[in-house]
């Protein structure tokens, strides 16, 4: 469907986008992940075309789209402020893609029932924009990107502006939707959680390239490289020796997994791999945060002369702030970061 | 595509502005083939021309300041204030800008001058002072300060200022540092428009001035048509075409630095009924400042166009000898009242024309970026600052011979009309053009719109309310074209202003009603107009204004 050959955006010297390569397959929904800044919105301009490549080659359906303009590419996009034309009301919002392709009348009404039936605003078509809550510019929004029924969908920062109930009811009815209606999309989010809820595949960006590619669960559970694993959120990152099925490391003796590439390396130690023992057993830790997170706490330990160490364990089993505990890992949470950073 | 939409007004101006004036400073400046610059040196050295100079600069000046300081209250009155007869004061006000100078003068006169109104009550005559001339260039221009920072300022979201008050700002603190600052470029805007009217300013002066005070314009005027002496009216040309391109320049960087996009509501939105005693006494001081300014010479025009003729009695004496051509006494080949049918048949073409190439560029522009697009931007503006004697004259002496041979062609007269109206219509819709949030074209393109479609669809309902008053601006500044219409209108197709400056040109009674009447009918069919245009403007709170 949609493919990217070194797509290269450059604003003065600086790269944007630095020869990007990715594949959209027809169906797949795929979520570009990244900071702001990262070039994951200029990514999105450049396929729909509101942005030359400076170099590299978009592809649709396998044909080169330099040259063709905006309007002629088939793709729709809905805007992260969602700009929906204020001087027209719901109805004549969502048919305007219908009328640029020349529908007739009675098919654009039927169209506009339709869609606003399917994102759950059944006999909006009269309202004014003005009168739309932020969840419903986005229903109206997305409602009018999907009418003329484009090839590619792409949503930039789709629910970005949505409180959190609401986004996190929305993520799944997209995804059911997008699978009911056989969209191929391609999404871009800072936000983890709402790319790994609605991807079948997860593109992390980092400044302008392509940092790791996967399923929401391979980049979860093994992050190619630290910006990776700090981005989702993972802070225990240390520098480590690696000598058979352990490693040496600030904080101790860390087991790794069998089959380990030995010598250096930077090792995560994820929260759940750090279990809590009594302190004569592990390394001796002092609690000096509790963070309480529904189904478990996150514990913050300060082990003596190295750096801070997250853990996690059940409410039940929580140490109060200030206690001494004993910290010891788990090598299947271990894992090795790639080099390449 | 930015270059396409400039060819065109690329093109008109270089036929029938830049061609027409640089044959006019040629034929001044050579003499038998060679130039004479020294020519410049000499007229500049003579100290009547340097007095001509200095009054021309400080009457500018001053009148500009003295028409900001009493329409600034009523652009605030007009835009966020809501009253009944809002409408048709709106319309009242910019009656006195589409009157020709030359009646405008006559107004003036007849309140200031002896045995004007003042004179009979009090005894007060102020038609050999510089204040008649200060009053009657606030009379002209207060339309286009209230209209140009009114029409912005009634868009601009009052929640903004409400931010700053939330955020610890005061009333007065809140308009300086939110409310200003968005405003600054349609004040800059309108602020040079009424410096150039001024600058340039020509029949009021000649009326009002007398032998004592001169501007720039009625000096070429004279040099021209008087003494026949031009190389010293090509050198005061082109004095006139420095002066204001340096301040064009000036106009053109503040503007540059300070414009921006701005949040912009429906204007029906953000007007209020007036609420407490300092609104309602600024409600009161506008509506008193349009009666003695406005309505009262006006009022006097009608007066003396139904007073019969040596003071005796009311009646339609002078629009009855209207229908006849020889009432004039030989002055016209047809009856005077065919005069109005030429001046909306004139002035709809050059509205037309205006608004396509105005329109044209103006869509160039919004886009802007580089230096070329920005040299085009203060270009446009030019003609409102070219002496229109000079461009009129110079009609007549290069479109007389193929290719553009239109000495015959009732084209002629819209043509150079269109030239000061495409200022008006750039000048009007270039702000809210910028203001279109470009993202907005962007979303219909991707929805399958190409670029002309997107202006349509997502531009054009956005900025319809600025075209309609961009129309009625080259609409009104057409009808009361003079100074180049009077050199190219024919004899037995006058214009109303034209045929108005002819009937004062004579002696008699019968003649100066006429001119009254004349001038009377003009002030009703622009009034129709206006309020046709002002009825036609999208208003969702809809009646009730009236």
């Amino acid at each position: 469907m949609l493919r990217l050959d070194g797509a290269t955006v450059r604003f003065g010297k600086r790269a944007v986008l630095d020869s990007v390569d990715l594949e959209v397959a027809d169906h797949e929904i795929v979520c570009v992940l990244g900071p702001s800044g990262s070039g994951k919105s200029t990514l999105l301009r450049v396929v729909a075309g509101l942005q030359a490549a400076d170099a590299g080659r978009v592809l649709l359906d396998g044909r080169d789209q330099r040259g063709v303009p905006v309007h002629r590419r088939g793709v729709g996009l809905m805007f992260q402020d969602h700009q929906l034309f204020p001087q027209r009301d719901v109805g004549g919002n969502v048919a305007f893609g219908l009328r640029m392709r020349g529908a007739a009348k009675a098919e654009q009404v039927r169209r506009v029932g339709e869609l606003l039936d399917m994102v759950g605003l059944p006999g909006a078509g009269r309202r004014a924009i003005s009168t739309l809550s932020g969840g419903e510019q986005q229903r109206v929004a997305l409602a009018r990107a999907l009418a003329p029924e484009p090839k590619l969908l792409m949503l930039d920062e789709p629910l970005g502006q949505l409180d959190r109930g609401l986004r996190e009811r929305l993520v799944v009815e997209l995804r059911q939707l997008f699978g009911r209606l056989g969209t191929t999309v391609l999404a871009v989010t800072h936000d983890q959680g709402e790319a790994f809820a609605l991807a079948d595949r997860v593109v992390v960006m980092r400044e302008g390239r392509i940092a790791q590619t996967g399923t929401p669960l391979e980049v979860w559970q093994r992050p190619a490289s630290e910006f990776v694993a700090r981005f989702l959120g993972f802070d225990n990152v240390v520098a480590a020796t690696v000598s058979g099925e352990a490693a040496d490391t600030v904080w101790g003796k860390v087991p790794v997994p069998a089959g380990t590439a030995q010598g250096e390396a930077r090792l995560l130690v994820r929260p759940a791999g750090v279990r809590l023992v009594p302190s004569e057993d592990g390394l001796p830790c002092v609690v000096t945060g509790r963070t309480f997170r529904g189904h478990h706490v996150a514990l913050l330990l300060r082990p003596a002369g190295a750096p801070l160490l997250e853990a996690e364990c059940a409410l039940r089993d929580a140490p109060e702030v200030g206690a001494e505990v004993g910290a010891a890992f788990a090598a299947e949470e271990v894992v090795v970061l790639g080099a390449a950073d | 595509m930015r270059l396409g939409l400039m060819a065109v007004p690329v093109a008109f101006f270089a036929a029938f502005f830049a061609y027409p004036v640089a044959a006019i400073v040629g034929r001044g400046l050579k003499a038998d083939g060679v130039w004479r610059f020294g020519r410049i040196g000499e007229v500049l050295a003579d100290p009547d021309i340097r007095d001509v100079l200095w009054f021309t600069t400080w009457q500018a000046l001053a009148s500009t300041g003295l028409t900001l300081l009493i329409a600034l209250p009523a652009a605030y009155v007009f835009a966020r204030l809501d009253f009944p007869g809002k409408q048709l004061l709106r319309a009242v006000i910019t009656v006195p800008f589409v009157l020709p100078t030359v009646v405008v003068g006559t107004a003036y006169l007849a309140l200031l001058g002896r045995g004007g109104l003042l004179d009979e009550l009090w005894g007060v005559r102020l038609d050999t002072t510089v204040w008649a001339i200060l009053l009657a260039h606030v009379f002209f221009n207060y339309a286009v300060v209230v209209r140009t920072v009114g029409g912005l300022w009634s868009q601009l979201d009052p929640r903004q200022e409400e931010a700053a008050r939330v955020l610890g700002a005061g009333r007065f603190a809140a308009w300086r540092r939110v409310t200003l600052p968005a405003l600054v470029p349609a004040v800059a805007a309108a602020a040079l428009m009424v410096f150039l009217f001024t600058f340039t300013s020509f029949g009021v002066v000649q009326i009002l001035g007398g032998p004592a005070y001169s501007t720039l314009e009625v000096e070429i005027y004279r040099q021209t048509a008087q003494f026949l002496d031009l190389p010293t009216a090509a050198v005061l040309t082109l004095v006139q075409f420095v002066a204001v391109g340096a301040i064009l320049a000036v106009h053109a960087w503040t503007v540059r630095r300070r414009e921006s996009a701005l949040k912009l509501v429906d204007a029906a939105q953000t007007a209020r009924r007036p609420r407490g005693a300092g609104q309602w006494a600024l409600l009161g001081g506008v509506l008193a400042t349009v009666v003695l300014l406005i309505l009262v010479p006006l009022g006097v025009l009608v007066e003396r166009s139904l007073s019969g003729p040596g003071g005796s009695g009311f009646g339609l004496g002078y629009y009855r000898a209207l229908q006849s051509a020889g009432a004039g006494g030989g002055t016209f080949l047809v009856p005077p009242l065919e005069a109005v049918w030429n001046s909306l048949e004139y002035a709809l073409a050059a509205t037309a024309i205006a608004l396509v190439v105005g329109g044209l560029a103006a869509a160039a522009l919004t886009r802007r970026a580089g230096r070329l697009v920005r040299g085009f931007d203060a270009l446009l503006m030019l003609p409102l600052g070219v002496s229109a004697v000079t461009v009129g004259f110079g009609f007549l002496i290069t479109l007389d011979r193929p290719p553009l041979d239109l000495r015959t062609s009732w084209i002629l007269v819209p043509l150079a009309q269109a030239l000061v109206g495409v200022p008006f219509v750039v000048r009007t819709m270039l702000p809210v053009l910028r203001a279109v949030d470009a993202r907005l074209r962007e979303a219909a393109a991707v929805l399958g719109a190409s670029p002309l479609r997107a202006w349509r669809e997502v531009d054009l309902p956005m900025v319809r309310r600025a075209l309609l008053v961009a129309a009625g601006f080259a609409f009104a500044v057409s009808l009361g074209e003079f100074g180049a219409t009077v050199f190219i209108a024919r004899p037995d197709n006058p214009t109303l202003p034209v045929a108005v400056a002819r009937l004062l040109g004579r002696a008699g009674d019968l003649n100066y009603g006429q001119a009254m009447a004349l001038s009377t009918i003009l002030m009703v069919v622009c009034a129709v107009a206006l309020l046709v245009l002002e009825r036609m403007r999208p208003d969702r709170t809809g009646s009730g204004e009236f």
